[in-house]
């Protein structure tokens, strides 16, 4: 979870098994179903269905709970084609508008049923770029980030993303269509200690959260961790949490008066 | 009309470098990178490269590209100072050329 704290994303390399990745390739082109935004997870997908199944992945259900917890909401889901030699990527973009909840976030999963190769246009994301206030395409003027994440990836592969992430879809120049398929959920409960926190206390936690991505400008970089602890103490409980002392020394105005 | 066209043939195109650089100092590293090409001879595009064209920013003067803007430096709002959002160093440069052929 730190580390999804730090980065903004959760990669699940090649998890959905390969008779799965062949059906989702059988009719991802003609898309899924529409689903009324903010259905209850539980009402949106029969059974047999194909989302209930991806959803049913183990290690992809453990880390929807992880994130957002029980019975999430479906905020609406998208089939994505690249069709080949694609002539536009599209522009850097974060979704939907923008969205600076400081104590709760949305995710968004994407799922990737063959093998994206770099040719084949992967989703472009850049890391740690979630908690950047910008609305949408605001971002469209940036081609290249140092350090920015061009997907490639086996047949199988799920990436969860915060919803203020910076991505979007690579130029496909390759000779292969390329699909992906999305599901964004919200929350219904506070995202607090959702996730297996035996391991809380351990010194990675705190290495994790301070994790400097190669784009960062050298003193904005130090804002970002201030602000990864922030959201950390949300989604602990712990307002005392700091990884160095910066989030503690500048609220620090003592109100007794010296004796 | 005629000579509007001409004049177009003849002039040199503006082909645009977008430098975002880690502090304000035009010798700093390079950490974002955008391209825009008046010529027509290429169509850079979102995504298209993981190696900066240069080092720092005054690498690009060196190699001959000309700056024409410079982000301005301006104070945080007041209460939003640790805010982060846009890139702050972001430098134009711009080089002339012939159309594409």
């Amino acid at each position: 979870m730190a580390r999804f704290v730090a980065r903004g994303s959760l990669r699940l390399d090649a998890v959905v098994p390969p008779e799965m990745n062949a059906e989702a390739l059988s009719f991802l082109g003609q898309g899924v179903p529409d689903v009324r935004y903010g259905t209850p997870l539980a009402k949106a997908y029969a059974d047999d269905s194909f989302p209930r199944r991806l959803l049913a992945v183990p290690e992809v259900a453990g880390a929807l709970h992880s994130l957002v917890g029980p019975e999430p909401t479906v905020d609406h889901h998208a089939v994505h084609v690249r069709e080949p030699h694609n002539g536009h990527a599209q522009s850097l973009h974060a979704d939907a508008i923008i969205d600076v909840r400081p104590d709760a976030f949305d995710v968004q999963l994407m799922y990737y049923p063959q093998d994206v190769t770099l040719e084949m246009g992967g989703t472009l994301s850049v890391p740690g770029s979630h908690l950047r206030r910008i609305n949408e395409t605001d971002t469209g003027r940036y081609q290249n980030l140092l350090g920015q994440d061009r997907l490639v990836c086996p047949a199988g592969t799920v990436v969860f993303v915060h919803h203020g992430i910076w991505h979007g879809g690579r130029r496909n120049d390759s000779d292969l269509t390329r699909y992906m398929f999305k599901i964004r959920f919200n929350p219904t409960v506070r995202q607090r200690l959702l996730w297996d926190t035996t391991d809380l206390d351990d010194p990675q936690v705190r290495d994790e959260l301070v994790t400097e991505f190669p784009w960062y400008e050298q003193a904005s970089g130090r804002l970002e961790i201030y602000n990864r602890v922030l959201l950390w103490r949300e989604l602990t409980g712990n307002p005392t949490f700091d990884a160095d002392h910066w989030a503690t020394r500048v609220s620090n105005r003592p109100q007794e008066a010296a004796i | 009309m005629t000579a509007l066209t001409q004049s177009k043939d003849d002039t040199l195109r503006q082909q645009v470098l977008v430098l975002y650089l880690s502090d304000s100092s035009l010798d700093s590293r390079v950490l974002g990178w955008s391209l825009y090409d008046g010529t027509g001879g290429t169509s850079p595009t979102t995504g298209d490269s993981d190696v900066p064209p240069y080092p720092t920013g005054t690498g690009a003067l060196l190699d001959g590209w000309r700056l024409f803007q410079a982000a301005q430096l301006l104070p945080p709002y007041p209460g939003h100072e640790h805010d982060v959002s846009f890139l702050k160093h972001e430098f134009f440069f711009e080089k002339l050329a012939p159309a594409a052929p």
